[in-house]
């Protein structure tokens, strides 16, 4: 069977080639038969490489550990559920995973794409179809995942046991879907940078595309922040960790992406900017791979160490320098078809959300890499750590929140006085009101003052939104005000859809906050000994240890502690916190011993209970306890979030566009149509 | 009995004595298997709780390599070998009556600038810390300088364009949307 896997790559090698040959010969010379060739190439390479994922699942459920990736990350007593997610737990996995998911985005782009954008269809088979050739060469050339050992082990190494969690299953491949996704909008914009179609209709072709990008990397993201908190330990869910940021670059240019594409859309302006933007998200995905598998950002020095990172470096230079050079080559076709007309208008401010969106995705980038430039440039080690990130990133964050509620107050083309001291009278208040009633109830904590606050005023702007819209669907149609904001909801979800993305945006910024009044403290308790702790809510919690117990489990080896915890010494229930000692099937034990966190959670506080170990092999255990207020809102901000993203991107009911603009063929803009006038 | 100890004061000392001994078994009594439970830990401390020298340990980077301070690394990694050295290191120097900024030095000696969670501001490090910053108001001028010579380009192009569009509810932009939708083409 991994034979039959490793053929397939093989096959896969040569049919991405074809399609990618076909594709752009095919689009450059108009030849049908080539073109229909291409296409059905990405359906093939989709088939080969399915063959491959099929091939590995099969040789990991089968325990076949004289494939080194499988006995390297699995073994016998691996539950199921970390079969599956197996696939991707390391690199060789993640590569064939990467390619597979991306043939089957091309495939379904051929299927799904209709025949209004069929003269695109060529290049954009030909893109998809090289992409995937890379990574398939990659892993034929660098990291084969079904490489043979020469001997076959009774067991396999086992799972890395912070790999052994939900979350883990989940973010890997939300985030690569992320990743993946944006190909397919970039192969657009190479597709329309080819044909020197470079009016509207591409963008409108992948506009689901971009909104499905960004779901998934928002999701990876979040089950990614969730999966540090429960799992690692250390309490917190972001760490300016290199992998993190290199999550966050594309994210980052994907929103600004999703709110300069309106401008194009309504005005016909920023055609330069929108391209220059999904063309860089593209490079961003591509280079944070780079980053996070070459090893470069431990040390210059550890770059050698992997083969792969040579690979990628060559592909990000290649597919930089080419995009670049057809970029600049288009410049001059590329000409707006408005112009701004005041500099307090929606276009101005989306613009300058595009502007720190874009600095922050700078800001971040440059975090990340001067550790290599200071040891380029100086020959100095040094560290940028979260405190460096936070003092750089922090106001940047606070001014793209601030923006995120004026945007939408202020008018398209143009904000009369008027208009605008309307529009901000609401919000501003709220945000004033909120800021006082901190500052009286003793909050001192600047950042947490403006982060609330300005949280308070997006959110005015959000809600004032939706009971303008309401009252005059109220008004127009006689809509109970509940119904006429589902009606809102229906017949506009980018607009809405995107309020309602603010919003959790908002509790995101409110439980990154909260973490600005953590408390913490270490104790070494005999069972019966208690531990108390006062939280910045003003409570005092009491961790009573009631004793240590032992068990096997599937795969591993617990040694739990039992806490029992009172609020204000009223009990609200119990904690639980292990030790994880790994096996094999064999009983030999394979990682060091991991923890699991207790954590009982609530809108208020987290309490984050960490067994350290124990003393002297006894029931005398050391603890550490943590306090995290307002961790909740970043799950519940998080869901909010998805939620929007989804309502924007549910077919039907969003802004359509039209033909017959006498500009470009398409028109610069777009109506709604209305369900009791279809 | 020898002399000088009664018969009740031998026996008082000696339940009380068995009565430690069976207080200490029952209430930490070994557990099943030690080593399943990781390295052993040793009694928290008041100083490893002090919390000023959680907040300079907070400053200070672990060498595992894991990218955390020391105390976070201490108190999270407990398969990490080098943040306990190094906290004992801190409190070894705080013991030795160094100051806060006098432990911090001395790492930076040992380490080097790596040792430090914090940037140090100052020399080619000040560039971390502002590059971003001035990278950003310079394109937020520059966008500023392109806006205006928009608008103005707009103003000449168009200079019988109204002053503003006349403020519409949402109603009525809902209705002008649904006429220019009848129109053909």
């Amino acid at each position: 069977m991994t034979l039959l896997g490793y053929f397939s790559l093989w096959l896969a090698l040569v049919v991405g080639l074809w399609g990618a040959i076909t594709g752009f010969v095919g689009g450059a010379q108009g030849r049908a038969d080539l073109q229909q060739s291409a296409r059905h190439a990405t359906f093939a390479l989709f088939g080969a490489l399915l063959i491959a994922v099929i091939s590995l699942e099969v040789a990991i459920f089968r325990h076949d550990f004289s494939v080194q990736y499988v006995a390297s990350r699995t073994s016998r007593n691996l539950p199921t559920f970390y079969l599956w997610s197996a696939l991707y737990s390391g690199q060789e996995g993640s590569l064939l995973f990467w390619a597979a998911v991306l043939s089957l985005f091309a495939a379904l782009t051929q299927l799904l794409t209709g025949g209004r954008y069929r003269a695109y269809l060529p290049y954009v088979a030909a893109v998809t179809s090289l992409v995937t050739t890379f990574f398939v060469s990659v892993m034929l050339f660098a990291a084969n995942p079904f490489q043979r050992l020469a001997f076959t082990p009774m067991d396999g190494q086992g799972m890395n046991p912070q790999l052994q969690n939900p979350g883990m299953v989940f973010h890997p491949p939300m985030l690569y879907l992320g990743y993946i996704s944006i190909t397919i909008p970039f192969a657009f914009a190479i597709a329309a940078l080819l044909t020197k179609k470079l009016d509207t209709e591409w963008m409108v072709a992948v506009r689901k595309w971009t909104i499905v990008s960004w779901l998934f990397l928002s999701i990876g993201l979040l089950i990614g922040m969730w999966w540090a908190y429960v799992e690692l330990g250390w309490g917190g869910y972001w760490a300016w960790d290199p992998v993190e940021n290199a999550a966050l670059l594309p994210w980052l240019v994907m929103t600004a992406y999703l709110h300069s594409v309106m401008i194009q859309e309504k005005r016909g302006m920023l055609k330069k900017w929108n391209l220059a933007l999904i063309l860089g998200a593209w490079v961003l995905s591509i280079f944070g791979t780079f980053l996070t598998r070459s090893g470069v950002i431990a040390s210059v020095h550890s770059f050698t160490e992997s083969p792969v990172g040579y690979y990628f470096l060559f592909f990000l230079v290649a597919a930089t320098t080419a995009t670049t050079i057809l970029y600049v080559i288009r410049l001059p076709l590329l000409q707006a078809e408005a112009t701004l007309e005041s500099m307090v208008s929606r276009e101005a401010s989306f613009l300058f959300n595009n502007l720190l969106l874009i600095g922050l995705a700078f800001s971040v980038l440059w975090g990340t890499l001067f550790p290599i430039i200071s040891e380029a440039v100086m020959g100095v080690k040094i560290t940028y750590g979260p405190p460096t990130f936070n003092f750089v990133n922090i106001p940047l964050g606070m001014t793209l929140l601030l923006l995120t509620g004026i945007g939408p107050l202020i008018a398209w083309r143009r904000a009369s006085t008027a208009n605008l001291k309307r529009q901000f009278a609401v919000p501003v208040t709220t945000g004033v009101f909120a800021l006082l009633i901190l500052l009286v109830a003793g909050m001192r904590d600047r950042w947490a003052l403006l982060a609330f606050s300005i949280g308070a005023f997006v959110v005015g702007t959000v809600v004032q939104e939706f009971a303008r819209g309401a009252r005059a669907r109220n008004r127009q149609y006689g809509e109970a005000l509940p119904l006429a904001v589902l009606q809102l909801l229906s017949r506009n979800r980018r607009r809405y859809g995107g309020y309602i993305v603010h919003i959790g945006i908002v509790l995101l910024f409110v439980g990154f906050a909260g973490m600005a009044f953590k408390t913490e403290t270490e104790a070494t308790l005999r069972p019966g000994e208690s531990a108390q702790l006062r939280g910045r809510d003003g409570h005092v919690y009491t961790f009573t240890h009631l004793g240590i117990s032992q068990y096997n489990a599937l795969n591993r080896q617990v040694t739990a502690a039992l806490l029992d915890v009172r609020r204000d010494g009223k009990d609200i229930g119990r904690l639980r916190t292990e030790k994880r000692q790994h096996v094999d099937a064999l009983g030999n034990r394979t990682f060091e011993p991991s923890t699991e966190v207790g954590i009982m959670s609530g809108l208020r506080v987290d309490l984050y209970v960490v067994l350290a170990g124990l003393v002297n092999g006894t029931e005398q255990a050391v603890f550490r306890f943590t306090i995290n207020p307002l961790v909740w809102w970043v799950w519940f901000g998080g869901f909010v979030l998805v939620i929007g993203g989804l309502i924007v991107l549910w077919p039907g009911g969003a802004p359509v566009a039209v033909k017959g603009s006498p500009a470009s063929g398409v028109q610069a803009g777009y109506a709604v149509k209305l369900e009791a006038e279809r | 009995m020898t002399a000088g100890v009664s018969r009740r004061e031998f026996f008082v000392v000696a339940i009380g004595a068995a009565g430690a001994v069976l207080q200490d078994t029952t209430s930490v009594g070994q557990v099943y298997d030690p080593e399943r439970a990781g390295r052993a830990q040793a009694p928290v401390t008041a100083a490893d709780n002090d919390k000023n020298v959680q907040a300079l340990e907070k400053r200070l980077r672990c060498s595992c390599g894991c990218g955390l301070d020391i105390y976070t690394c201490r108190t999270t990694d407990f398969t990490c070998t080098y943040s306990p050295a190094l906290h004992k290191q801190v409190l070894a120097m705080l013991g030795d009556g160094k100051s806060a900024q006098e432990v911090i030095d001395a790492f930076v000696a040992q380490y080097g600038q790596v040792a430090l969670m914090s940037l140090p501001r100052r020399g080619f490090n000040l560039l971390g810390y502002f590059v971003p910053g001035v990278a950003l108001l310079v394109a937020a001028l520059g966008l500023v300088w392109m806006l205006k010579r928009w608008t103005r380009e707009s103003g000449a192009a168009a200079p019988v364009m109204p002053a503003a569009p006349p403020d519409a509810s949402p109603a009525e932009l809902e209705q002008l949307r649904r006429e220019l939708d009848r129109l053909p083409g």
